[in-house]
C-alpha cells in the first residue's frame, strides 16, 4: 500500500450559507499519496476535521469517474484543476508537488448561488432544460429505430454534443458567467439529427430565453469554455446554436 | 408460502406478456388525473417511469439524492445495452436473449420475468432512437453492435464508452420535458428516509431536504423505489459515493421482503486498488474483453513489467481454460479466474492483486486492417501502430484516458492492469410479475429489485432492465393495483401515520447525534466493507460467513456507542447523510451473509467453497437450492426465511458450461 510524502497547504472556501459571507480558510494536510484523487485528499482532510470535532468541508461529488457532473471546485484558479480534459474528481494529486499551496473555491456566478462552502444551486440548468431540451416523444410511439437512417458523421457530432456533463464549469470559467456552450451542447445534440428538427425553432428559442431570464451573461467569444470543459465541448456548437436562433427567428 | 405470490400470468410463456397486457385493468384518464404516485431515485428506471406515467396522465413526484436528476449512478454505465433486434442477422431472437438470460443468471431467474424483459428489449432502442440518443452507426447509417459476455450474438448498442450517460441523459430529458409540463414535481438534493404505510398500503413517504435538514412528508396512492443497488455495501465498489440501500431497506423494515440479498456481482475488469485512502473503485467496461487479452505471467512472482516478458511466457488463462467463450466469458467466470492466479501467485502489479488487460494484439490487428483500407501495401510496423491506436481510441477511448488519469499509465504502451470489484447487485427487494413488493402499492423497480438477473448478470442487461421496467412494465402492471384505488381521495400529509413515521425518522437522526462518540462514519464504513470482501466476496465458506456474522455484530453495536457525528442535523450535513446510510449497510450486511451461508450451493456469483466442481467451477445444486430466497424481517435483527420455487417450464438448468 502507498504511503504518502506530500505535504500541502489548502486554502478552501468556508461559507455557512448563501445569506452569510464566506472567506478563506487555511489547512494544513500531511502524507498525501500522489497516487490520490484530489477528492481523496479532501477526504483525508475531512476525517481529521472530524476528529477534531469540527464541520467537515461540503462539496459536492458522487460518482468519482468523471462522469456525472457533479463535483464542482475551482482550483487554483481553473475550473476543475490545472489538467485539460477532466473533472475534479479525475485529478490526482501527482498533478501537484510537495510544498504547494492550493486554493480551492467553488464555482462562481450568479446564476449558480453558493449553498454551502464548495456547494453551489444549479438548478438554473435544470429550468433550462425543461423548457426544450428533449424531444417531445411519448414513450410507446417510436418505430422501429433502423428506419431512419442517420449518416454516421452526423450521429458522431450529435454524440461529441450530448456528451457534456451539466457540470457548469463553462459558466465558472467564463468572465460573463455565460450558459452558452451548455445550452449550445443540447441545442446542437438534436439540430444535427432529423428526430429533433421538428421542434428546432421552439426548442432554441425557448431555452435562451430560460438562459437569459436565469441571470447568466452573455457570450463574448473568448472560448475560456472550451478549454475548461472536462468533455471538450467544441465552441462550433455555440456557432451552431447562434445559426438556430437566428433562423428561428426569421421564421418568425 | 401463501405470502410470496409471484402472479405470473398463466399461458404459454410466449404469450404471458401479451395476454396480460390486454387484460390487465385499465384505469381511464379522468382517473389518473386524480392519481399520484411516488417515484424515489432518477437513473434509468426511475426516470423513465415518472416520464412515462407522467404522459399517461398520472401525478408524479420524483425525488434523488444528487442535485439534478441526470446524476444518478445509471449514468456511469459503459459498455452498452442488449437488444434481441437482430439487425446483425447473426441468429438472434427474443428467445435467445431469454434463454442467454437465464443461463448468465445460472437459472435462479424467473422465466416469466426474463422473457418478458426481453420482449421489450427492442421497443427501448426503438424509444431511445426516437428521443434524439445519438447510438453509435455504422457508415450506412443503421445501428452499430457489439459483443458483450455470455453470447454469442452481437446484440449490445452502444454511445462509445458512455451508453449510460446517453440513454440517461435520454430519459432525463423525457423527465424534464414532464417537469416543464408541470405533470411532475421533482425534488432534487431530498433523501427518502422512510415509508409511510397506512391500512397496511403504503401510502407516502418521509424524506429530508438535504439543504435545510428539514423533514417533509408526501403522499401518493403508489410509491415506486428506484433507488440502484447496494454493491457499497462493501465500502469500495464501482458505485457511485452517494450509492445506498436506505430506501429499499426502510422499505423492507416496514414489511417488503427482501430477495437474494448475497447475489453480488463482482466485475472482472476494474482499476486496482492503490491505497489505504481509496474512496471508490472504477471499471474498465466489459465492452473492452472484445479487443483486450487477458493474462498473467507463466512464473510466479515475475516482476517484469507487461511489456518486457515475452509472447511464450505469458498465460492467456481465460482462453486456455474456456476456448469456446474465450476472454468473453461472463463476469462471475472471469472474475474468479483472475482471483485463481492470483492467490496461486500469479498477479502482476505492486499489490500483485492485478492480471493485464492487453491490446497489442489488438492494435496490430486493426492497424493493419486500416493500412489495407487505405491502400498502404507495406505499412511500417510504426504506421500499423499508430492505425491501430486511432480505432482502438475511437472505440473505447475515454476508457483509456480515464485509465491514464487514475494510474499514471498510459494503456496504449502497456497493458491495462485490472482486478475484479464489486460492481452490481442481483439482490434486492422482492417482487411480484407486477413488480410490487409485498407492501401492497409499493413497487420496486430497476437494480434495487431482485427479479431478472438470477444469480448474475449479463453485461448490457442492467440498462436493458432499469428501461425495460420504468418505460414499457410498470405503466402497465401499475393499473392493476390503482384501478382499484380511483375512489381513494390524496390522504392528508397531518394523517397520524404520516407524523408517527416522521416521529421515529427524527428519532433515529437524534439518536445519531446523541452517541457523541470519537470515530467517524467512514472508518465504521471501511471495516464493515473490509469484513464483507474478506468473508462475503468473491469466495465465500462456512467458517468466515459465520464469523463475518459475529463480526457485523460487534461493529454494529461499536458504532451505535462511539460514532460521532459532526454539526447539527438542521443543515446540509453530510457526515450525518452517511450515518443515516452505514446504519442500514450494517444490518444489510449481516442479512447478506445469513443468506450467503443458507445457500450451501454455488450459483453465478455466488460461490460457496464447499460446493465446486472438479475443475473449480461453480457447483449447484438445484434440488435443494432451485429457489428465491426470500427474507422477512422480524425486527431487531432477526428474519424469517421464505421461497419462492422456481419452476422451468422452458428451459432446462444444466451445468453451465462456457469452454
Amino acid at each position: 500500500m502507498s504511503h504518502g510524502n506530500m505535504n500541502l497547504t489548502l486554502k478552501i472556501w468556508r461559507q455557512n450559507s448563501g445569506s452569510e459571507p464566506g472567506q478563506l480558510v487555511t489547512y494544513p494536510v500531511k502524507d498525501i499519496s500522489p497516487d490520490m484523487s484530489f477528492l481523496e485528499m479532501f477526504d483525508v482532510l475531512n476525517e481529521q476535521l472530524v476528529a477534531k470535532n469540527e464541520s467537515p468541508i461540503v462539496f459536492d461529488h458522487d460518482c468519482r469517474e468523471g462522469i456525472c457532473g457533479m463535483c464542482s471546485m475551482v482550483i487554483n484558479g481553473r475550473a476543475h484543476g490545472p489538467k485539460t480534459g477532466i473533472t475534479t474528481c479525475q485529478l490526482h494529486m501527482r498533478s501537484f508537488k510537495d510544498g504547494d499551496t492550493i486554493v480551492v473555491e467553488p464555482w462562481r456566478a450568479q446564476a449558480f448561488p453558493v449553498i454551502k462552502d464548495l456547494t453551489v444551486d444549479r438548478s438554473s440548468f435544470e429550468r433550462i432544460q425543461a423548457k426544450g431540451g428533449f424531444i417531445s416523444v411519448n414513450t410507446g410511439t417510436a418505430q422501429d429505430a433502423n428506419c431512419l437512417p442517420i449518416p454516421k458523421d452526423d450521429a458522431d457530432a450529435s454524440f461529441n454534443a450530448a456528451a457534456c456533463i451539466g457540470c457548469g464549469a463553462c459558466v465558472a470559467t467564463c468572465k460573463n458567467a455565460s450558459a452558452m456552450l451548455f445550452v449550445a451542447a443540447k441545442v446542437s445534440q438534436f439540430a444535427l439529427l432529423p428526430q429533433g428538427k421538428v421542434e428546432a425553432t421552439t426548442r432554441v428559442k425557448n431555452m435562451v430565453a430560460q438562459m437569459d431570464a436565469e441571470g447568466f451573461g452573455s457570450c463574448t467569444n473568448t472560448s475560456a469554455c472550451e478549454v475548461e470543459c472536462p468533455k471538450g465541448i467544441s465552441l462550433e456548437n455555440i456557432a451552431r446554436m447562434n445559426r438556430e436562433y437566428l433562423v428561428a427567428n426569421c421564421v418568425d | 408460502m401463501s405470502k410470496l405470490d409471484s402472479k405470473i400470468p398463466e399461458g404459454n410463456l410466449e404469450q404471458k406478456w401479451t395476454k396480460y397486457k390486454s387484460s390487465v385493468a385499465l384505469v381511464n384518464p379522468s382517473n389518473k388525473r386524480n392519481l399520484e404516485i411516488i417515484v424515489v431515485g432518477s437513473g434509468l428506471a426511475g426516470a423513465s417511469a415518472a416520464a412515462s406515467l407522467a404522459e399517461l396522465g398520472y401525478k408524479v413526484k420524483v425525488f434523488c439524492y444528487q442535485d439534478s436528476a441526470r446524476r444518478a449512478h445509471s449514468i456511469a454505465a459503459q459498455g452498452g445495452i442488449n437488444a434481441a433486434k437482430n439487425y446483425q442477422n447473426d441468429g438472434d431472437s427474443v428467445y435467445r436473449l431469454f434463454y442467454d438470460t437465464v443461463k448468465g443468471g445460472d437459472y435462479r431467474a424467473r422465466e416469466a420475468n426474463v422473457y418478458r424483459l426481453a420482449e421489450v428489449s427492442n421497443n427501448i432502442i426503438d424509444q431511445c432512437v426516437a428521443q434524439g440518443v445519438p447510438l453509435a452507426r455504422e457508415y450506412g447509417g443503421m445501428l452499430s453492435n457489439r459483443s458483450f459476455g455470455g453470447t454469442q450474438v452481437q446484440r449490445t448498442f452502444y454511445a462509445a464508452g458512455q451508453t449510460g450517460q446517453q440513454l440517461l441523459l435520454g430519459a432525463y430529458s423525457a423527465l424534464q420535458r414532464q417537469i416543464g409540463l408541470g405533470t411532475v414535481d421533482m425534488f432534487t438534493r431530498h433523501e427518502m428516509l422512510d415509508i409511510v404505510k397506512i391500512d397496511d398500503k403504503a401510502r407516502g413517504i418521509i424524506a429530508r431536504d438535504m439543504v435545510t435538514g428539514k423533514l417533509e412528508r408526501h403522499f401518493g396512492h403508489a410509491v415506486l423505489l428506484c433507488t440502484g443497488g447496494y454493491g457499497n455495501v462493501f465500502y469500495l465498489s464501482t458505485n457511485a459515493m452517494g450509492c445506498n440501500a436506505t430506501a429499499a431497506w426502510k422499505a423492507h423494515k416496514k414489511g417488503a421482503f427482501f430477495g437474494n440479498p448475497c447475489f453480488t456481482q463482482i466485475h472482472p475488469t476494474c482499476v486496482p486498488v492503490s491505497g489505504d485512502h481509496q474512496s471508490k473503485l472504477t471499471l474498465m467496461s466489459e465492452s473492452l474483453r472484445n479487443d483486450g487479452r487477458i493474462w498473467v505471467p507463466k512464473k510466479q512472482g515475475d516482476t517484469r513489467k507487461g511489456n518486457e516478458i515475452p509472447e511464450e511466457e505469458r498465460d492467456y488463462y481465460l482462453e486456455r481454460r474456456y476456448p469456446a467463450f474465450g476472454n468473453l466469458v461472463p463476469r462471475d467466470v472471469a472474475s474468479r479466474a483472475a482471483k485463481e492466479r492470483c492467490d496461486e501467485g500469479y498477479g502482476v502489479g505492486a499489490s500483485k492483486m492485478a492480471v493485464f488487460l492487453d491490446f497489442k494484439a489488438a492494435i496490430e490487428r486493426f492497424g493493419k486492417t486500416q493500412a489495407k483500407k487505405m491502400s498502404i501495401d507495406n505499412p511500417s510496423p510504426q504506421q500499423i501502430k499508430e492505425f491501430g491506436k486511432q480505432v482502438i481510441e475511437e472505440k473505447y477511448g475515454n476508457l483509456f484516458a480515464m485509465y491514464e488519469q487514475i494510474t499514471g499509465e498510459n494503456p496504449y504502451e502497456v497493458p491495462m492492469r485490472i482486478y475484479p470489484a464489486v460492481h452490481y447487485t442481483m439482490g434486492g427487494l422482492w417482487v411480484d410479475y407486477n413488480l410490487m413488493t409485498t407492501v401492497q402499492g409499493l413497487y420496486c423497480l430497476g437494480e434495487a429489485n431482485f427479479s431478472d438477473h438470477g444469480a448474475n448478470r449479463l453485461g448490457a442487461s442492467a440498462l436493458m432492465q432499469g428501461l425495460a421496467d420504468g418505460y414499457f412494465v410498470i405503466p402497465y402492471t401499475i393499473g392493476a393495483y390503482l384501478s382499484k384505488e380511483i375512489a381513494v381521495k390524496p390522504i392528508p400529509t397531518t394523517h397520524e401515520a404520516f407524523a408517527a413515521t416522521e416521529k421515529e425518522v427524527q428519532e433515529r437522526i437524534d439518536k445519531l447525534f446523541a452517541i457523541k462518540g470519537t470515530k467517524s462514519v467512514d472508518h465504521f464504513h471501511k471495516k464493515l466493507g473490509k469484513i464483507m470482501w474478506d468473508k462475503c466476496g468473491m469466495a465465500r465458506e462456512e467458517k468466515g460467513l459465520r464469523e463475518a456474522i459475529q463480526e457485523i455484530r460487534a461493529l454494529r453495536e461499536e458504532f451505535w456507542k462511539d460514532l460521532r457525528v459532526t454539526g447539527k442535523p438542521n443543515e446540509m450535513n453530510p457526515e450525518l447523510e452517511k450515518a443515516c446510510r452505514v446504519a442500514d449497510f450494517l444490518e444489510l450486511g449481516e442479512l447478506m451473509c445469513m443468506d450467503a451461508l443458507n445457500r450451501s450451493e454455488s450459483c453465478g456469483g455466488h460461490f460457496r467453497v464447499e460446493s465446486q466442481t472438479e475443475e473449480g467451477e461453480a457447483k449447484r445444486n438445484d434440488d435443494n437450492f432451485s429457489y428465491v430466497a426470500t427474507w422477512e424481517n422480524k425486527g431487531n435483527n432477526t428474519y424469517e426465511l421464505h421461497k419462492e420455487d422456481l419452476i422451468f417450464d422452458v428451459v432446462h438448468p444444466s451445468q453451465r458450461s462456457y469452454k
